[in-house]
């Protein structure tokens, strides 16, 4: 894969703190993302792993630290500053419009008018140059079997309202796509074409950022976990370097590891 | 570290391998033909808001015509229908818009009443210019609508409760500042002919149309457009549909739904302008019933209550289903309560409609 772990990473959060109350969800925690490559990320639940994707995306404004993209700092105030950035995220809950259709959902806070008077005075949409890049995106991440892109995304079987949602951020990810447990709402089968669209996302140039739950999963897609613990980086092993219980292990406390771990 | 190539440029048979891999690729085609036909009618309906409406309203049109004869045909007949339902149609532009984004206005009619006696105060015993008093009376409907948009977006008080309250605070204004007086249709005449002019007729073959009923079409053209050819119009549907997830995509929720109560209060405003046409004077008890009777045209549209669903077509079809009912009925002769009987009726199928084709693709 074509993970470039020689290169600058493309989004780095160093030493972030975020405390609420006397609470310290995030403690220096340090995070890596190279180009070309899906980062895991693990934690039990209140290990703090929310609270980092968040101020990653946006959603969240951290108390100290920094995040750096392709080496510079970055500042979000919200998470539609972190989106013109080129950082996309995927929400767990399924962000799309169900009555719309596939081709809105696309482009849902983000229109196409078309050229000239039409679209500068009488605001138009330019619905065809939409539903043409739609097609195209959704051919691309092999998501056809969608017959029609004018289809109401409520039609769609959650695995592929999921797709729409994969496909949006990667439409207009730049940089980075989060993606927030995409497959713990459906079943294997849907599981399986979800993971499977994930690679392909990352073979056509993207990094990912996955938060999952399911070990099975990390394990099959990953090509790196972050596993997070009491707010920080305990450590980033690779599927090859540790087994799924030994990284259970590093999770829960029951095992420690040394910075020679620290992959790349 | 795992290893695989680049894949720079994507091989096209990489989808099918996906697809067989996923061992389903086809099971997203297959389950259309199963449908029986009740559920594959379920889904077009689904699919097409208006044609259940439209179906009822030819329906009603050749019931009618059958019933009652040439009579009901005759193109003066249809157009007096097309006058009598202009109001309730203008106003249930407005209802249309904010029901989409899921509310409710009960105030609609008391913004038209109000706006039409400001109108009518400004002309005559202000001495204002008729299209200055026009004006006037439309900035009072955007800043009702806007008390509304800022009840409900900003203190975030239900539609409901927020419009049932500034319902009747709209209308005690209305008496106040009307001092409850009506302002003679001879007297505006006289001074501001303007405000009257949408009650003036063009005709064609026979039928007469007034100017309020081609500006009431031209409004349904106009707000079609924006729902559907703008940006804006396509935030509508996605707020009304599921708040959280527009939310996410990035639109400000508050600001569509602020833009739609505003929109929806200068629509009221237009709608005075052809309430003072249509009766000729200024009533501060004019348009008693247009509140119930534009969420009627609405729900009997196809427009779901539930937000995000429904076409401003429909609302027009509703209204002309209302208008054809009871012009029908009372052609036949029957008593004016088995009218109000009848479209009680439409509006339990309707809604009952609603939740059965929603039910559909759950």
């Amino acid at each position: 894969m074509t993970a470039h772990y020689d290169q600058q990473p493309v989004l780095q959060a160093r030493g972030i703190v975020k405390r609420y109350g006397s609470v310290t969800a995030i403690d220096h925690a340090d995070l890596t993302l190279y180009p070309g490559e899906i980062l895991a990320v693990i934690g039990d639940n209140g290990a703090g792993k929310s609270s980092l994707i968040k101020a990653l995306s946006g959603a969240l404004v951290p108390d100290e630290g920094e995040i750096l993209l392709d080496g510079k700092p970055v500042h979000f105030n919200s998470p539609m500053e972190a989106r013109e950035l080129g950082i996309e995220t995927v929400y767990q809950n399924l962000a799309v419009s169900p009555a719309l259709n596939i081709a809105d959902n696309l482009f849902l806070g983000r229109e196409l008018r078309k050229p000239g008077i039409l679209g500068s005075v009488f605001r138009m949409l330019d619905k065809k140059a939409m539903e043409e890049r739609a097609q195209a995106k959704m051919t691309e991440l092999g998501l056809m079997t969608i017959q029609n892109i004018s289809q109401a995304v409520e039609s769609l079987s959650g695995g592929q309202r999921q797709g729409v949602a994969v496909a949006r951020s990667a439409l207009f990810g730049s940089k980075v796509v989060i993606m927030d447990e995409p497959t713990a709402a459906l079943g294997v089968k849907e599981s399986r074409r979800v993971l499977n669209l994930i690679k392909e996302v990352r073979d056509r140039g993207l990094p990912i950022i996955l938060i999952s739950h399911n070990m099975p999963h990390v394990f099959e897609v990953a090509d790196r976990i972050h596993i997070h613990r009491l707010g920080k980086c305990a450590a980033t092993i690779t599927p090859e370097s540790h087994t799924m219980s030994e990284a259970v292990a590093i999770m829960t406390g029951a095992m420690e590891v040394d910075s020679d771990s620290e992959a790349a | 570290m795992s290893s695989a190539n680049p894949k720079p440029s994507a091989p096209v048979l990489d989808h099918d391998k996906i697809a067989d891999q996923a061992g389903s690729g086809s099971y997203v085609a297959n389950f259309e033909d199963k449908d029986t036909p009740l559920q594959r009618f379920q889904k077009f309906l689904h699919k097409y808001p208006v044609a259940a409406p439209t179906i009822v309203l030819i329906f009603a049109i050749i019931g009618f015509s059958i019933l009652v004869g040439d009579r009901f045909l005759h193109p003066f007949n249809l157009s007096l229908v097309l006058q009598q339902v202009t109001i309730i149609g203008v106003i249930g532009v407005a209802q249309t818009l904010i029901i989409l984004t899921a509310g409710i206005d009960l105030s609609v009619g008391a913004i038209m009443v109000l706006a039409s006696v400001v109108m009518g105060r400004m002309a005559i015993d202000h001495g204002l210019e008729a299209w200055m008093a026009l004006l006037i009376g439309m900035g009072v409907g955007a800043l009702a609508g806007l008390i509304n948009g800022t009840l409900i977006t900003r203190f975030k008080l239900p539609p409901f409760i927020a419009t049932l309250g500034s319902w009747n605070v709209f209308f005690a204004l209305n008496l106040w500042y009307s001092k409850s007086q009506t302002i003679r249709s001879q007297e505006i005449a006289n001074n501001a002919p303007l405000l009257q002019w949408l009650g003036e007729t063009v005709s064609f073959f026979g039928a007469r149309l007034t100017y309020g009923s081609l500006l009431m079409l031209a409004l349904f053209v106009l707000i079609w457009y924006a729902l559907n050819w703008t940006a804006w119009g396509r935030h509508v549907y996605a707020t009304g549909d599921d708040p959280a997830a527009a939310k996410l995509a990035g639109i400000r929720t508050d600001r569509v739904l602020l833009s739609v109560y505003v929109l929806a209060g200068v629509v009221c405003a237009i709608g005075a302008w052809v309430l003072i046409g249509r009766i000729g004077s200024v009533s501060p008890q004019a348009g008693y019933t247009t509140n119930l009777d534009s969420i009627t045209a609405v729900v009997i549209g196809g427009c779901s209550l539930f937000g995000g669903r429904g076409s401003i077509f429909g609302t027009l079809i509703g209204a002309l289903v209302v208008g054809v009912f009871r012009n029908g009925l009372a052609l036949a002769g029957v008593d004016v309560l088995w009218q109000e009987f009848t479209v009680g009726i439409l509006i339990i199928v309707a809604v009952g409609m609603d939740q059965w084709i929603r039910k559909g693709t759950a």
